[in-house]
């Protein structure tokens, strides 16, 4: 036993795999942030030589005639992500203040493993399902129906949200506002909302720009028009995202380009919401989760 | 007082409960709608429907494999492309970078905000940026040096094939991924390493030997999620796979999946046809229930109750 292992020295193969695998795991963060940047940037640069107060103000064109513009589509999805929130909010809040205020009953558990269930889902086949029950009745796509459609996918998104941040409200205020006499319908709505209200509302905002973004629960629903709407219930209705998708997918220079524009207005929404929930209202979603 | 003290209570109860079954009727009515909208090819075509091959609506022929492949081609190649990105993004972020948690917040949020882009903007620039690329520098190389494998065996032609949908669906699910990856690693504690390190282990073999094996539960989940995710995916796919039935270990070859088919053709169906595409969904609902309960049952069980919310 002359000279035996000291702590410094470490066999040049274990050196080797160490060094290596930290640049792969270099490499995998590089990997992982290189499509944002690259999506990013093509976005910006494409979409930005098309944008202009017309394009956002006029109405569709056929490919190849000037001015034209994707007003109806950004109407139209305010128009149908409101009708979502005004529907979602409501069962979404509703549902969450349930799972965290009741959260030993049967009815919470069940529901609420079901709401991540749904979180989760196809919106393909949410926007199926909201076809059958509402377009074959009314015989018509519509915002009404688009808008039933984005409000099932916001509902489990808020419902979700809602409860984990009322979860988070100490045990000991509901206690101390019960001990005063206040009955407990009061006490969710002034000490428990009141104190989680930060999160329920990030909820929220998440859960509208999610509907923002989706394209799949619309094109069945509320399809296209090159036009206004002038009925919630007996028209189809533009969106930004099916836009995108009917351009992006034409084989015409002039439209594809609109595409870049109205992706890039699309984008600007949803990284403004994202980024709002993210820093200003500081608090992320990861930490949210794991408290 | 007693008696109004009760009924605000009450009536909040039923109030909130109510909303909690709308959330159990809703995916009840979803499960029984797909089912009543689909018994006509059902009681027709049987268990064969879902082994068929082909699909002509002309021809009243209806076969749903080809969709079932393409959906499971594509979700496999982003797990495989995506998984272990996923994972080192996670280890970069809550082990390598422990001491500098600000750097690793500012990473993390990047990464999620990949999460934030929209799936049809994923779609556009994987249609008109990234298939020519990927056709161009990787896919024909590969075509060339590799031809006699069946997986690279056709020329590819612009890129738009299973690999492009894969790779795409790949970056999609990361942010899911190595969310829910970095969140199990936090979870790990810190004795687990303090031991590795005593025991004079390099960072690696600290990750390696007791950090990965003790959250691989975690990250099996994270897998689950991922899966799901790339699963129900419509418009990425729609955009780049071709909207071709195919049935072939060709990654350059162009396929279908089972929600961009229903993208493409509920909107002019009838009759048979019609219930066809609603047997086709009701497939993605069942496979994505699935793989939904697992996933939330195997985060529920880590987590003891509190859910992970991706």
């Amino acid at each position: 036993m002359k000279k035996s292992n000291t702590s410094t020295s470490i066999s040049l193969w274990r050196r080797f795999t160490n060094r290596l695998m930290t640049i792969l795991i270099v490499l995998a963060i590089i990997l992982a942030i290189t499509p944002l940047i690259f999506i990013l940037v093509e976005v910006l640069i494409q979409g930005g030589s098309v944008i202009s107060l017309a394009f956002l103000t006029h109405l569709p064109e056929p490919p190849n005639v000037a001015g034209a513009g994707i007003a109806p589509a950004l109407v139209g999805s305010f128009t149908m992500v409101g009708l979502a929130a005004l529907f979602s909010i409501p069962i979404g809040v509703g549902a969450g203040i349930f799972f965290s205020e009741w959260s030993s009953s049967k009815l919470a558990s069940l529901s609420g493993f079901m709401n991540d269930v749904l979180t989760g889902f196809p919106s393909m086949v949410i926007g199926l399902f909201v076809f059958i029950i509402i377009v074959l009745t009314t015989k018509e796509q519509s915002a009404f129906a688009g808008g039933v459609a984005l409000s099932f996918i916001m509902i489990p998104i808020i419902a979700r949200t809602t409860s984990e941040s009322l979860k988070l409200v100490p045990t000991t205020l509901r206690e101390a506002s019960m001990a005063l006499g206040i009955p407990r319908w009061k006490t969710i709505f002034r000490v428990v909302i009141g104190t989680g209200k930060t999160g329920l509302l990030t909820g929220i905002v998440l859960a509208v720009a999610r509907a923002t973004g989706e394209t799949a629960p619309l094109l069945l629903t509320a399809a296209t028009n090159t036009h206004y709407i002038t009925s919630l219930f007996a028209q189809p209705t533009a969106s930004l995202t099916v836009l995108i998708y009917n351009y992006g997918t034409s084989s015409f220079a002039s439209w594809q380009a609109q595409a870049w524009g109205a992706a890039l207005v699309l984008i600007v929404i949803m990284l403004a919401l994202n980024l709002f929930v993210k820093f200003i209202m500081g608090r992320s979603l990861t930490e949210a989760r794991m408290e | 007082m007693q008696f109004r003290v009760l009924r605000g209570d009450t009536v909040l109860k039923i109030a909130l409960a109510a909303a909690a079954l709308f959330i159990i009727g809703l995916l009840i009515g979803l499960a029984v709608e797909l089912y009543l909208g689909s018994t006509a090819t059902m009681s027709r075509f049987g268990i064969g429907f879902l082994v068929g091959t082909k699909w002509n609506s002309n021809k009243d022929l209806f076969g749903a494999f080809p969709f079932i492949y393409g959906t499971l081609l594509t979700s496999a190649i982003a797990i495989i492309v995506g998984l272990p990105i996923s994972i080192g993004v996670a280890v970069f972020i809550s082990e390598r970078l422990k001491s500098h948690q600000s750097l690793g917040y500012v990473l993390g949020a990047i990464v999620d905000l990949l999460a934030a882009v929209p799936s049809v903007i994923y779609g556009l620039w994987g249609l008109l940026i990234l298939a020519p690329l990927l056709s161009r520098y990787v896919e024909m190389p590969l075509h060339d040096l590799l031809y006699f494998i069946p997986l690279f065996s056709s020329k590819p032609t612009g890129g738009i094939n299973f690999l492009t949908a894969g790779i795409i669906l790949a970056i999609m699910i990361i942010p899911t991924m190595s969310a829910v990856s970095r969140d199990v690693l936090k979870a790990v504690p810190n004795s687990q390493r303090e031991a590795m390190y005593s025991l004079g282990g390099t960072d690696w073999e600290v990750t390696q030997k007791s950090v990965l094996p003790y959250a691989r539960s975690g990250i099996f989940g994270a897998f689950i999620l991922g899966l799901g995710r790339a699963v129900g995916e419509t418009m990425a796919v729609v955009m780049v796979i071709g909207n071709i039935p195919a049935v072939t270990a060709n990654l350059f070859s162009p396929g279908y999946t089972l929600s961009a088919l229903i993208a493409n053709e509920f909107g002019e169906s009838s009759g048979l046809y019609r219930s066809a595409i609603v047997e086709i969904a009701l497939i993605l609902f069942l496979i994505a229930l699935i793989i939904n309960v697992f996933a939330r049952l195997l985060l529920w069980r880590m987590t003891r109750g509190t859910a992970v919310n991706v």
